[in-house]
């Protein structure tokens, strides 16, 4: 099949699966896993170097020539600092495309909408790629476009939660009001979940715990992989109606006759 | 500011106090970002250094000299959705 690459930042990816590198049981497997996965783009945090220096980096894992790297700004809770994490992103050399999240609540890790717009706002007149964590709110989605996010990322369930995509209709809503790709972050459990998200018309996923948390990480990452794919192309393939009563398959004439 | 005792034939090593990381940290003063760096085996390389909340361009390491009571971070890309 046919299908047109997801861009972003003006780059174009044929994954159309984001996937995280935290909370792996070890680098090898996150290695194996994001191979299988198919991913181009992978999700790295920005933390504070452990004292003295000279430990292994994430990065002897991930070769940022392959992959293209998406710093987050998790564990930020205000539009400054979620800022001043993108340029610290971006003086580290991991390029311009961020994904924003300004978090409003420890305990849910939902976005905080003001805050975000705001980040949103200044990062994009400073030319970053901004990718935006939000809720799955079609107003909100909206004033991410228009503040000039690249693409924008409703959560289907709260972060690390495995919970599923629980607003579809929301999602669908979001789909029909902005322009810009629209990309699930958050919720996805397992590889149905995944397929619902593309089904509905989305334009990727972004997962991290659903992989690394799965018993094998490796084969739930070619899961996810299949899944979007499955969904995708059932998406570009428009499904049938639905109908409360059966429709015969097969034809009602020319069945033998029995009776006696 | 605490001299540090004087070896005979070079001159007193004055350390002033920086926190690193939110570690407490003495530094011999007017140490640069670099020295800082090459002091802790920190790498260049996919490595940003802010002090005192203002990020500084990797070509100023070798100029910007830290001075007591600065506070500097310094970060890299760690596993992370």
């Amino acid at each position: 099949m046919y299908d047109s690459n997801l861009v972003l930042g003006g780059k174009e990816f044929s994954s159309r699966l984001i996937v995280g590198t935290g909370k792996y049981s070890s680098n090898e497997v996150m290695r194996t896993a994001i191979e299988e996965s198919g991913a181009e783009i992978v999700t790295v945090a920005i933390r504070r170097v452990a004292l003295p220096g000279s430990g292994e980096s994430i990065l002897d894992f991930i070769d940022p020539k392959r992959y293209t790297l998406l710093p987050n700004t998790a564990g930020c809770y205000t539009a400054d600092e979620a800022v001043r994490t993108c340029y610290l992103a971006r003086e580290a050399g991991l390029g311009e495309m961020v994904k924003l999240e300004v978090i409003g609540d420890q305990r849910t890790l939902f976005p905080d909408a003001q805050g975000l717009l705001e980040a949103t706002k200044t990062l994009a007149r400073e030319g970053f790629t901004v990718m935006p964590y939000t809720n799955d709110d079609p107003v909100m989605a909206k004033k991410l476009e228009d503040a000039g996010a690249a693409c924008v990322m409703p959560l289907g369930a709260p972060i690390g939660s495995g919970l599923g995509i629980r607003n579809p209709y929301n999602i669908k809503i979001i789909l029909e009001t902005v322009t810009v790709p629209v990309i699930v972050d958050a919720g996805v459990g397992t590889a149905s979940d995944a397929a619902i998200a593309m089904e509905l018309g989305c334009d990727g996923v972004l997962m991290n715990t659903a992989i690394a948390a799965a018993t094998d990480p490796i084969s739930m990452a070619k899961a996810m992989k299949l899944a979007v794919q499955a969904g995708r192309l059932a998406s570009k393939a428009g499904r049938m109606g639905k109908k409360l009563y059966a429709t015969a398959s097969s034809p009602l004439e020319g069945v033998p006759d029995w009776t006696s | 500011m605490t001299a540090a005792p004087l070896i005979e034939g070079e001159r007193p090593f004055v350390f002033v106090k920086i926190t690193v990381n939110g570690q407490p940290t003495e530094i011999e003063a007017g140490i640069t970002i670099d020295g800082l760096l090459d002091t802790l085996n920190i790498k260049r390389q996919y490595t940003a250094v802010a002090v005192n909340r203002e990020i500084t361009p990797k070509s100023e390491y070798g100029s910007v000299k830290l001075s007591e009571g600065d506070k500097v971070e310094i970060v890299r890309p760690m596993g992370g959705g």
